[in-house]
């Protein structure tokens, strides 16, 4: 398996295996070293059904899980130029220290995508960016900071 | 049980022990929250142990997104009986997560939303979520809510 094959599926394993992001239909796409995370559209999401507007929680959910992402995604392109990955490379899931979420648009019944900034990478804790946006890149419907723990420690 | 109460139950009232499905949000009924108990300014909500919102397979620690979304839900519904009935209806303008331990696998996540402080447009309002015991946390939060206020009645001659 070449080193992109396992970092891909890793991604591809994330909305498989991990029932609360299935939960939400949660995709990946990466670009380079860049993740790009969708959350389609579905009745479930709405917190407020008579705007219609997407459940704060559920954006929340979406913007911490694209910083894991991220995190996650990092973590196997560097042990990737190190070495090749074995077929069962599971590193550890980063853990959010605490968040905090500005919430700046109400969230439309429709596609949601996010991005993950990490603005520092330490040997212990990322602090990371997440922003979400529907029609428009620029008009982002939340975006968060947050600190997660890396590796197993806790 | 105001209006905005009833709409998030569909109308039910709540009874002791396991509380009403919040069936007027659908992400927070997907998720199978319930509403336990309300006061003034005050929600307690419970979200059971479900398989489908583990976050971390190789544990069964739910997925910190729904303990986000817990409280969210939490802190809207104590803002909702804060007393106030000129308030139509809010939305979350931002919520601090701080996650101190994880939940317990297997055990449902109780929540309790104080909403200490409502201004003519925010509400503020703090929040913590336990597995265990209220003393051993999951996760605090802290929230401001923008209000949206009904139209005031025209002043009559």
């Amino acid at each position: 398996m070449t080193e992109d094959g396992a970092h891909s599926d890793l991604l591809d394993d994330l909305s498989a295996s991990i029932p609360y992001i299935r939960f939400l239909g949660l995709v990946f796409e990466r670009r380079g070293d860049e993740i790009t995370a969708l959350m389609p559209y579905k009745p479930d999401l709405i917190g407020n059904p008579l705007l219609p507007a997407l459940h704060g929680g559920a954006t929340g959910a979406f913007l911490e899980i694209t910083g894991v992402a991220q995190l996650l995604s990092d973590t196997a392109l560097a042990d990737a130029a190190r070495g090749e990955l074995p077929d069962d490379y599971a590193p550890a899931m980063p853990r959010p220290i605490d968040i905090t979420f500005d919430y700046l648009r109400s969230g439309k019944p429709r596609d949601t995508y996010a991005r993950a900034i990490v603005q520092r990478r330490g040997r212990r804790v990322a602090n990371v960016r997440i922003e979400a946006w529907q029609d428009a890149r620029g008009k982002l419907i939340a975006a968060a900071h947050g600190n997660f723990l890396l590796g197993a420690a806790g | 049980m105001t209006d905005l109460e009833g709409r998030m139950t569909g109308g039910e009232t709540t009874p002791d022990g396991e509380g009403v499905a919040l069936t007027g949000l659908p992400h927070s009924a997907a998720m199978g929250m319930r509403l336990v108990s309300t006061g003034k300014g005050e929600a307690t909500l419970m979200l059971p142990y479900s398989e489908a919102l583990v976050g971390d397979v190789a544990t069964g620690v739910l997925g910190g997104g729904a303990i986000t979304a817990l409280l969210d839900t939490c802190c809207g519904t104590a803002v909702f009986v804060a007393g106030d009935k000129g308030i139509a209806s809010t939305a979350t303008l931002d919520l601090r997560i701080d996650y101190m331990r994880p939940a317990t696998p297997g055990r449902a996540v109780q929540a309790h939303a104080e909403c200490y402080r409502v201004t003519r447009s925010v509400a503020f309002v703090r929040a913590v979520a336990w597995t265990e015991t209220r003393d051993r946390p999951v996760a605090t939060a802290s929230a401001a809510f923008i209000l949206e206020r009904k139209p005031e009645k025209e002043k009559t001659a």
